[in-house]
């Protein structure tokens, strides 16, 4: 699979012998503001199969939250503009009606947020919401919907779901609020899950559990599902893919195999480097990211990431003048850096690995 | 949830108390550290030509020479007992609730405010079922159309009627839909509901209409503002992943959540209305509570003003009652607390 040739940009929608359950392709969001316009997400292609799971992972106002929010159909009319394709089993959403779209959320796709508590109604019993979830798309009485909701809560780990059932959403612990919020999202049987900073909210020790739930689940249903954090500690829990981004686009996008074991990109190596690790010397200190991330709305020319990256003198201007285009420099790994591939190999192996 | 009812039971008896201590110190204490002595309290009880022995001889049947502890037991009292006023000539007679005995007409004041509440009642009830109406449904839609011309004429119009006072919407509307169209009852007629339910409507559709403009503009905006708050909450957006319709995504999850504390505010307003709407009551000449009050301050009759204060605060701890107990219903999490 030498795409270099034929795809000089690579086309990381388009893999090829795939059949393409969910593709995004060139997706830009853009919100006009009246101090200019935000490019939220900015161009950005990924690729994924049922039973996959992608992890996409940037800091805060990189654009994750806005591509699953896209994905949905969940920015309300008129307030983005988005463009690009997002092609669900052949069915592209960007430019399908919003009714249309609405019968697919829930049923065909559905999404887990990162706050369980002010996710859910506080007025509703958790019980009643997924009822509801469940009866928006199947024609089925209230009885036999509350049946299904018992069963989900089961599913899903809740202790005695016959009686938490009728409880309010506030009369759950943190952990037990999530898992209700995947029984609802799960409720439909959804071929895409989307999970938006799944355990962000939760205590460390719920992390793990929610995490092997969203896994077991996941093999139950063969579903494709898209995890969204900023720890990487989650996706290397889970993910088969992993995409970086930053300032709206995507930065690397590899098998987290490879993320793991042979990052390109020097905002990958950032991370990896501010994440901590048990298996090291505690003396040794978590390495932050220098700088703050850019303003979406005048965002840095050329690679958006050069003026927080150390490495970007060392390619005589490039990094400052043009925008690195996203290509694939081996198999199923895409990349959008100017520097050149032996500099990186040798930073890597001589500067970052030994210190991770 | 028993205790919860029971203690906001206990706390409105508690508060009624407190509310009569009050009451009786603004009508008894108050004017004597503010230099009154029993005889300048007994001259409003007498003739005006009455001499300096008939004065003193009333502060002494009247009990204004007791402490101050033993004039409130009394009152009370007579509150719950009833009480007798032995003025010399004769015994007048002030049977339970005696929320005050005028001089004046020689008539306890409770008959009168029996008399009288309907009226209030049947303005406060048609008023607040419009106002709650056409307010909400104004602002839920002001807020679903943030900035469009339904928008700011609607927040406009409601500015107006938050501004406009009832005097100036009362006249002019009776001036037009009244006297110049016909097409509504002139003011100063009221037919009870008991009589004829269809007069009684007619009668009263004008101040319902003038009332509830006034109201439904202040409505209008808390709920524009509540939902334009609440439509941004992740249960929202939670709601809408689940695929459900818009309309119900607007009405179930979001008016839900957006009436809660509006349904406090009304709950206050319909309260503090049964007490009396002066200027509503006196535009449209309806011989209601606070017209009583009106008269009653005009006159100087002491009582009746009295009475009023009380049934007003009265209705006023009630509706509070009632706010915290239809919280519990609609806020579960007020509940389990």
């Amino acid at each position: 699979m030498t795409a270099h040739a034929s795809q000089p940009a690579g086309d990381p929608a388009a893999r090829p012998g795939v059949s393409g359950f969910l593709q995004v392709k060139d997706l830009r969001v853009h919100f006009p503001t009246d101090d200019g316009v935000v490019k939220s997400v900015d161009g950005l292609s990924f690729n994924l199969e049922r039973g996959e799971t992608l992890g996409i992972v940037g800091e805060s106002g990189s654009g994750k939250s806005v591509t699953s929010l896209s994905i949905m159909g969940l920015h309300p009319p008129g307030t983005a503009k988005i463009s690009g394709r997002v092609v669900l089993q052949g069915d592209n959403l960007i430019d399908a009606s919003r009714e249309h779209i609405r019968r697919l959320r829930g049923k065909n796709m559905a999404m887990i947020f990162q706050d369980p508590l002010s996710a859910m109604h506080p007025f509703y019993t958790v019980g009643h919401q997924i009822i509801e979830a469940y009866r928006v798309h199947n024609k089925v009485s209230r009885q036999v919907a509350r049946k299904h909701a018992i069963d989900m809560l089961g599913r899903v780990g809740i202790p005695q779901p016959g009686s938490r059932v009728d409880e309010y959403p506030h009369q759950f612990s943190g952990g037990m609020r999530q898992r209700a919020m995947i029984a609802m999202a799960l409720s439909c049987d959804p071929e895409l899950l989307i999970a938006d900073e799944p355990t962000t909210a939760l205590d460390v020790t719920v992390q793990a559990q929610i995490l092997d739930l969203i896994r077991d689940l996941q093999k139950e249903f063969n579903s494709a599902v898209i995890i969204i954090t900023h720890d990487l500690g989650v996706v290397a829990e889970l993910a088969d893919d992993i995409l970086v981004m930053y300032a709206g686009r995507g930065v690397e996008y590899a098998t987290a195999h490879e993320i793991f074991t042979a990052p390109q990109h020097p905002y990958t190596w950032g991370l990896l480097g501010s994440m901590p690790r048990l298996d090291r010397e505690r003396t040794e200190r978590l390495k932050p990211i220098q700088g703050t991330p850019p303003s979406l709305i005048n965002v840095p020319s050329g690679c958006p990431f050069h003026p927080r990256c150390i490495y970007a003198e060392l390619n005589g201007g490039a990094c400052e003048t043009e925008r690195p285009e996203f290509v694939e420099i081996s198999p199923r790994h895409f990349l959008a850096c100017h520097l050149p591939a032996q500099d990186r190999q040798r930073v890597w192996e001589n500067d970052i690995k030994p210190t991770l | 949830m028993i205790t919860y009812i029971i203690r906001r039971l206990l706390a409105s008896v508690g508060l009624l108390f407190v509310v009569s201590v009050i009451t009786f110190s603004i009508f008894f204490v108050v004017p004597r550290i503010a230099g009154g002595t029993p005889e300048t309290l007994a001259t409003r009880y007498v003739g005006r030509a009455a001499t300096a022995e008939t004065v003193h001889l009333t502060a002494q049947r009247l009990g204004f020479y007791d402490p101050m502890t033993v004039q409130y037991a009394n009152w009370a009292k007579g509150i719950v007992l009833g009480a007798e006023y032995d003025y010399g000539a004769g015994v007048e007679r002030c049977p339970a609730p005696c929320l005050g005995y005028s001089f004046i007409t020689r008539q306890p004041v409770w008959p009168d405010l029996l008399d009288r509440a309907p009226v209030t009642a049947s303005l406060a009830v048609g008023a607040s079922i419009l106002w709650l109406l056409a307010g909400v449904s104004t602002g839920v839609l002001s807020a679903l159309r943030r900035g469009t011309i339904f928008d700011r004429a609607a927040m406009g119009v409601a500015l107006a009627g938050v501004s406009l006072p009832i005097f100036f919407t009362g006249l002019v509307s009776l001036a037009f839909f009244s006297y110049t169209l016909g097409w509504t009852a002139p003011g100063g007629q009221f037919v009870p509901f008991t009589q004829n339910p269809a007069e009684w409507a007619y009668s009263m559709i004008l101040p319902w209409i003038t009332l509830s403009f006034l109201f439904s503009a202040q409505y209008a905006r808390l709920t524009r503002a509540g939902m334009l708050e609440t439509m941004h909450e992740d249960y929202i957006r939670t709601a809408r992943a689940k695929g459900l319709r818009e309309r119900n995504v607007v009405v179930q999850h979001g008016l839900r959540a957006a009436l809660t504390p509006i349904l406090t505010i009304f709950g206050l307003d319909v309260g503090l209305l049964l007490g009396g709407a002066v200027l509503t009551e006196k535009t449209f000449s309806l011989n209601g509570l606070g017209k009583y009050a009106v008269d009653g301050i005009v006159s100087q009759d002491m009582p009746k003003i009295m009475g009023v204060t009380l049934l007003a605060a009265f209705f006023i701890v009630m509706a509070n009652l009632v706010v915290d107990l239809l919280y519990a219903v609609v806020d579960p999490r007020v509940r389990t607390q």
